[in-house]
C-alpha cells in the first residue's frame, strides 16, 4: 500500500484503485508503526471506496483496527449519493465522556477518596449482569429514548444546566424508538443507569498541568490540585442490540455483495432502511446521555454526602465517541448538509459554531480524551482548522495495543491495584480479571495520541489531569 | 478433541471451536462466547430454554446463534451452562437452527468476568474439512 508522509504529523493514502477519495492518517512515526501491525490502513482504505464518501477517509492518531471501519475512523457521506454504515458507529453507540469539576482541591478530599470511592462504587451499579436500580418498563424506557438527558433531569437526576453542557443538548431530536426491535428494548431497560464493564470507568482526577488558562478557565478548570470526575460509558445492552439489528437487516435488504468486508453494509442515507437506522441510532445515542446523567447525579451525591456539599459540580462537558450525525460542513467551498461517521472519535468543532454550548462559543468545545486505567486523561478544544482537516474531529484515547488475552497472561489485577496505591491511586472493581485486561501497557501512549492532535491542528491542548480514585466496570 | 481456543486479537477475543459436526461446532463456539463471561462448567442447569434462530447463510446464522447468549444475560439475567440438542437445517433458502439452553438465573453464587457486547462478521470463518471449525471475533 502506497503511504506518502505529508508532514511530521499527516501520512496519506493517494487514491488509487476503487478508492473514491484519499485517505489522511493523524499520527507520528511512533505511533505509525502501532496501527502498521494490525489492518488499520486497510480498513481505512475499504472506508475510502464506499458510496458518496466525500473529500477524504481520516484516520484519527488513536486509531487500531476495529470492524468494517477502523476505530478512530471519520468519514463524512453526502445525503443524497452517500451511504450510513452500523459499522461505521461501532456496536457501542454513543459510547461517550462526561466531566464535572468541582471546587474541591485534592487536600480537600484526599482524608475522605476511599470513602468517596467506596460510596460511588455502592451508588453506580456496574459489572456485567449488574441491572439498575429501577427495572423500567416498555414506556418509560421508550421516554427515555426520545428525550435523554432531558427525561433523567425532568425526573431528578442532576440539573437543568447540564443539558447545556451536553452534545446535542442531551438530545437528538431525529430519535425515534418506534424502529428499535423487542430485544434492543428488553436489553435496555434492566441497564439504565449502569456503568458497565470492559474498557467503562469512573475516575475522580485532579488537574496536574493547565497548558492553556484562558481556554481552561471558560470550561472552568482554574488550578492544579482541583478535583474533577470522569464518567466514560455508554449505551449498554439496548445499544450493541441496534447495531447488530441494522447489520442483520441491511444484509437481508440490501446484501454485502461487492463490499470488501461484511462489517462494511450500508444503506442510503435517504433511503427508508437508512432512515430507520439512524432514528434507532439516535434513540441509543439519547439512552446513553440519560445513563450518564443519571450516574453524574449519583456522583454528586455522595460527595454531598462524604464531603458535605457537590456546589460548584458543574459538568464542564459530555461528548460522544461513537456516532453519526448529520452536520453541515464545507465541501468544495460551499456549505453543505452531510452524514458524518466519527467512530471512536470526539468532535472538534472551533469557535463560532453554532451547536457548541454559548459559554464555549468564543473559544471551541472541550474534548474530553481519557487514557488508560490509572494514567493521565487530557482535555483538549476543539479547533476551526480541525472542520477543514477532518471533519470536526479528533482522537477518542489512547487505543488498545495489546489483546486481551495477553494482558491477563501477563498482569496480575491484585498487583496493578497495589502498584496504583503505591501511587497514591485508589482503585475498586467488580473483576481481577477486568482490571488485567485494561493495564496502561496494554494501551497507546495517550501523552502521544494527544500531542499529534495538537501538532496537527485538530484539538488543543488545554490540561492534564491524572486519577486519585477510579471505579473500573 | 479440544472444544475451543482463543486466538490474539488486538482489541477483542477471537477464538476457534470446533466439532465432528456442524451441530457441535456451534455448540463449542455458544461455549467459548459464554467463557468470556462466566465459567459455564460451574452453571448449574437449573433452568432450560428453547431456542430458535434463523440465518440467510451459516454466517449470519451463527451471530445470531451466539447473540442469543448475550441477549438472555441482559434481558433474563440466564447463564448458560450446556447448548444441548442443537439441530441445523436448510428450508426453502433459510437456515433454521434449534437448540435447548440448559443454565441458571444469575445469583451471587456465579462470578462474571467479562462482557461482550457484540457478535462479529470480523473474520468469521466456517470450514468443514475433516472435522469442522468456526472462527469468530467478538467485541468486548
Amino acid at each position: 500500500m502506497d503511504l506518502k508522509k505529508i508532514n511530521d504529523y499527516t501520512w496519506e493514502i493517494p487514491k488509487s484503485g476503487d478508492m473514491k477519495v484519499p485517505t489522511v492518517i493523524y499520527t507520528s512515526s511512533k505511533l505509525l508503526e502501532g496501527v502498521k501491525r494490525d489492518r488499520t490502513l486497510q480498513q481505512a482504505r475499504n472506508v475510502a471506496c464506499l458510496p458518496g464518501i466525500l473529500k477524504t477517509a481520516y484516520v484519527m492518531p488513536d486509531a487500531h483496527q476495529g470492524y468494517g471501519f477502523p476505530i478512530g475512523g471519520v468519514a463524512a457521506f453526502d445525503l443524497e449519493q452517500g451511504i450510513i454504515s452500523p459499522g461505521g458507529v461501532g456496536y457501542d453507540i454513543n459510547c461517550g465522556v462526561r466531566l464535572l469539576k468541582t471546587d474541591y482541591t485534592e487536600k480537600d478530599i484526599h482524608e475522605k477518596r476511599k470513602q468517596l470511592l467506596d460510596e460511588i462504587f455502592r451508588e453506580v451499579p456496574a459489572g456485567v449482569g449488574k441491572g439498575g436500580i429501577t427495572r423500567l418498563n416498555r414506556n418509560v424506557l421508550l421516554e427515555v429514548c426520545v428525550k435523554g438527558a432531558e427525561w433523567a433531569v425532568e425526573n431528578g437526576y442532576g440539573w437543568n444546566e447540564d443539558l447545556k453542557r451536553t452534545e446535542e443538548n442531551g438530545r437528538v431530536r431525529e430519535a425515534d424508538p418506534g424502529h428499535l426491535s423487542l430485544r434492543a428494548i428488553e436489553r435496555g431497560m434492566p441497564q439504565l443507569g449502569t456503568l458497565g464493564a470492559g474498557n467503562h470507568f469512573l475516575e475522580i482526577q485532579k488537574v496536574i498541568e493547565i497548558f492553556n488558562q484562558d481556554v481552561a478557565r471558560v470550561f472552568g478548570i482554574h488550578s492544579t490540585g482541583q478535583i474533577l470526575v470522569m464518567i466514560h460509558c455508554g449505551s449498554r445492552g439496548l445499544g450493541h442490540q441496534v447495531a447488530s439489528d441494522y447489520i442483520r437487516l441491511m444484509e437481508n435488504k440490501i446484501g454485502s455483495r461487492g463490499l470488501p468486508d461484511r462489517e462494511l453494509i450500508n444503506a442510503p442515507v435517504r433511503s427508508p432502511l437508512g432512515q430507520q437506522y439512524y432514528k434507532s441510532m439516535s434513540a441509543a445515542v439519547n439512552y446513553a446521555f440519560a445513563n450518564r446523567q443519571m450516574i453524574a447525579h449519583w456522583v454528586r451525591n455522595v460527595f454531598k454526602k462524604v464531603i458535605g456539599s457537590s456546589e460548584g459540580m458543574d459538568q464542564v462537558y459530555d461528548v460522544c465517541h461513537n456516532v453519526a450525525k448529520i452536520e453541515k460542513h464545507s465541501i468544495d467551498g460551499r456549505l453543505k448538509d452531510v452524514c458524518v461517521h466519527r467512530k471512536g472519535a470526539t468532535r472538534s468543532f472551533g469557535p463560532g459554531r453554532e451547536e457548541i454550548p454559548e459559554v464555549y462559543r468564543s473559544v471551541g468545545q472541550p474534548i474530553i480524551i481519557p487514557g488508560s486505567m490509572g494514567t493521565a486523561s487530557y482535555i483538549l478544544v476543539g479547533t476551526r482548522e480541525a472542520e477543514q482537516l477532518s471533519f470536526g474531529s479528533t482522537a477518542h484515547g489512547a487505543g488498545r495495543v495489546m489483546s486481551r488475552h495477553e494482558a491477563i497472561r501477563r498482569f496480575r489485577g491484585e498487583k496493578i491495584k497495589q502498584d496504583l496505591e503505591s501511587r497514591g491511586i485508589e482503585l475498586k472493581s467488580t473483576s481481577w480479571k477486568g482490571v488485567a485486561e485494561e493495564a496502561s501497557q496494554a494501551y497507546k501512549d495517550v501523552d502521544e495520541v494527544v500531542n499529534v492532535s495538537h501538532k496537527a491542528g485538530i484539538g488543543k491542548l488545554v490540561a492534564k489531569v491524572v486519577p486519585v480514585g477510579v471505579m473500573k466496570g | 478433541m479440544k472444544r475451543y481456543r482463543f486466538l490474539e486479537h488486538t482489541a477483542d477475543a477471537k477464538f476457534q471451536a470446533f466439532g465432528e459436526t456442524l451441530e457441535e461446532a456451534f455448540g463449542n463456539a455458544a461455549l467459548a462466547t459464554a467463557s468470556l463471561m462466566w465459567d459455564w462448567q460451574e452453571i448449574e442447569p437449573k433452568v432450560e430454554l428453547e431456542v430458535e434462530i434463523k440465518g440467510k447463510d451459516l454466517e449470519q446464522l451463527l451471530s445470531s446463534f451466539l447473540e442469543e447468549i448475550i441477549y438472555l444475560l441482559d434481558s433474563r439475567s440466564f447463564l448458560l451452562g450446556s447448548p444441548d440438542h442443537i439441530r441445523i437445517e436448510k428450508t426453502e433458502g433459510l437456515y433454521r437452527l434449534k437448540a435447548l439452553f440448559r443454565g441458571d438465573n444469575y445469583s451471587e453464587k456465579y462470578k462474571i468476568h467479562g462482557d461482550v457486547k457484540a457478535i462479529t462478521y470480523d473474520e468469521m470463518e466456517i470450514e468443514s474439512r475433516d472435522r469442522f471449525m468456526v472462527q469468530v471475533v467478538v467485541d468486548v
